[in-house]
């Protein structure tokens, strides 16, 4: 008997050519990209050379032939949904070497100007009677130590039960939306307002101009305690409520619950978070310069007297001039500690993504 | 040291809407009780009312009686905390905790409440909680790995440990074996039949074939209409449901002419 039904399923594609679809076009060759990119450079280089253009002027011919070379060919050759696939390539990889020109130009420079800076004496002496050649900024890399470690200790833990409240116990209510917004109005808070607000908080207590560290510890609280309640909250979402439902319904109280359970789960993330907020804060100037002040000396006393820190140390040996034969040695120090600055912020960064994944929940089998 | 529930007139509602209302039934302590119906009846959330996991999600509350070996578990002086402790979960998807290895996750009601107790007695509950789960055998030489390194039928049977491991009167599931296949479906429906001897159990399923192999009684939900709240249509043994139902929408809906 046949089914009438399944006749179409039945049909030899060879006889019947409406159903034949070609799967194979015409392609450019591999090493189509390199080709056009040497051609289009090529040429724009005959120009360059004979108008005598800067080397930024070639690079901005040969690219915009680049851009009109290869996707016109293409689209000769291959089809115009492969010459567009090719113009936005071209242009999502020239947007990425954009946004990555100036951090490479600016690590080249810091570690080119900065490298002849670093000595044993550059990390091991302060500047106490220092005018010239020599001494160090050990006391400023103290300084920032302290001064961020303190605001550290204050911001982290505050932030982290912020983010439990609004999270766990705050359940969009009107007071958690309140504070959501706080929050977010306060990570945009200038950084020279939160000095401001350390300046004045210790002018009330110590009378006027104070120079305190811990000042400057409250102050990069103030930047800090958002960023971390921001990424905190952000995690803490991400732990799944079938979890919480779990531990519940073992009857586990809702404080172990989100302590044994919720926490250790998000740690990672957490973990992260505020290393990169205690990065983001390392390098802030304004707020030190205002409380913390500037000393040529080393202070470990966070309660008493200013304290030199490493953004302060740039600022005051870039800009402070004096003698023109002591002005080279206060910019290479200046480029010295910048370094340094960097290489502290990278090593939290690269600390924030090891720790990450170390508490990061594990699935091995 | 199982208990029965005697539920009467619940309404239970999320916020203003009142999503189940008028349940009436008794669950007989040391069987098995199955909740079928079609989605969005109301089955897990009369579920999640036995054990106060209902008031978890916001807004959501509950107005009538359920009694637990003569107590009234909504009155203001029950402890919900207490309450879990005695009435045990099971859930749709497997939830084992990620952070904790295989011996932890069985142990969690008791460490997250810092019970304490020494190396042999933790050995011999993890170990009897997995036996009774019928997983003992496929991790005992892991337990120290993680838990979410384990199949899906074996993190669902991890839960269930988990949950027994507390020696709860009762023990709810929600779907259990919704996300499983057919072989860990009937490790769990026979884990089923031998936990019977030992707990109470209510078990929510879509699977009407499961209902009649594992349940003694069933409760059939229904939505009364669209729109309106979802009611228990009928409550019998499971024989007389799948073999001469009192009610023509159980017919209908066990003889597959309706949803």
């Amino acid at each position: 008997m046949t089914d009438t039904l399944h006749e179409p399923f039945h049909t030899d594609p060879s006889t019947d050519l409406s159903t034949h679809v070609p799967l194979t076009k015409p392609q450019l060759p591999s090493i189509a990209t390199t080709l056009a990119a040497a051609v289009s450079w090529g040429l724009a280089g005959l120009p360059a050379l004979l108008l005598s253009w800067p080397i930024a002027g070639w690079v901005v011919v040969g690219w915009i032939l680049f851009v009109l070379a290869l996707p016109t060919w293409s689209g000769l050759i291959e089809g115009g949904r492969k010459a567009v696939d090719r113009l936005v390539t071209i242009l999502v990889w020239s947007t990425f070497a954009l946004a990555m020109l100036p951090l490479v130009a600016v690590i080249y420079t810091v570690v080119e100007r900065g490298a002849g800076a670093l000595s044993v004496e550059f990390f091991t002496a302060s500047q106490q009677g220092v005018l010239g050649e020599g001494g160090g900024i050990y006391h400023a890399i103290m300084g920032t130590l302290i001064i961020t470690v303190i605001a550290s200790v204050i911001s982290i833990p505050i932030g982290i039960m912020a983010a439990v409240y609004l999270v766990e116990y705050g359940k969009n209510n009107r007071l958690s939306r309140t504070l959501t917004f706080l929050v977010d109005v306060m990570t945009g808070i200038p950084s020279i307002v939160a000095g401001l607000f350390a300046l004045a908080l210790f002018t009330l207590l110590l009378g006027p101009l104070p120079r305190i560290a811990i000042g400057g510890s409250i102050a990069l609280s103030v930047l800090m305690i958002p960023i971390v309640v921001r990424s905190t909250e952000e995690m803490l979402k991400l732990v799944p409520e079938e979890l919480r439902e779990g531990a519940l319904a073992l009857g586990v109280p809702k404080w172990r619950t989100i302590t044994k359970v919720v926490l250790p789960t998000a740690l990672g993330g957490i973990v992260t978070g505020a290393t990169l907020a205690v990065a983001r804060v390392a390098g802030e100037t304004a707020p030190l310069l205002l409380i913390a002040g500037t000393l040529r000396g080393t202070n470990f006393n966070p309660f008493d007297g200013a304290m030199q820190t490493l953004p302060v140390l740039i600022f005051g040996e870039a800009t402070r001039g004096g003698l023109a034969e002591y002005v080279p040695f206060q910019i290479e120090r200046a480029w010295g500690a910048a370094l340094v600055l960097i290489m502290i912020v990278m090593l939290l960064n690269l600390l924030a993504r090891v720790v990450g994944s170390l508490f990061s929940p594990k699935t091995g089998r | 040291m199982a208990k029965s529930i005697d539920v009467s007139d619940l309404n239970i509602y999320y916020g203003d809407f009142l999503a189940v209302s008028g349940v009436n039934m008794t669950v007989k302590a040391r069987q098995v009780t199955a909740f079928i119906g079609p989605s969005g009846c109301g089955k897990s959330t009369v579920l999640r009312t036995l054990n106060r996991m209902h008031e978890v999600i916001p807004g959501a509350r509950v107005e009538g009686k359920v009694v637990v070996d003569g107590q009234s578990l909504y009155d203001p002086s029950v402890d919900p905390v207490a309450v879990r402790r005695q009435i045990g979960m099971v859930f749709q998807r497997p939830n084992p905790f990620p952070t904790m290895s295989i011996y932890d996750n069985v142990l969690a009601g008791n460490k997250l409440n810092a019970r304490k107790m020494k190396k042999s007695e933790a050995d011999d509950i993890v170990e009897r909680s997995l036996k009774g789960a019928n997983l003992w055998n496929e991790v005992k030489d892991r337990l120290s790995k993680p838990g979410m390194g384990l199949s899906g039928g074996q993190q669902q049977r991890l839960c269930i440990a988990r949950a027994i491991a507390v020696r709860p009167q009762v023990l709810l599931m929600d779907e259990p074996c919704s996300a499983l296949d057919p072989i860990s479906t009937s490790a769990i429906e026979d884990l089923i039949h031998e936990l019977k001897s030992e707990y109470t159990i209510v078990i929510v399923t879509h699977n009407m074939q499961q209902a009649a192999r594992v349940s003694d009684d069933t409760g059939f939900f229904n939505l009364k209409a669209t729109g309106e709240p979802g009611q228990l249509v009928e409550f019998n043994p499971t024989k007389k449901m799948f073999t001469n139902p009192d009610n023509e929408a159980t017919e209908a809906y066990i003889s597959g002419r309706f949803g």
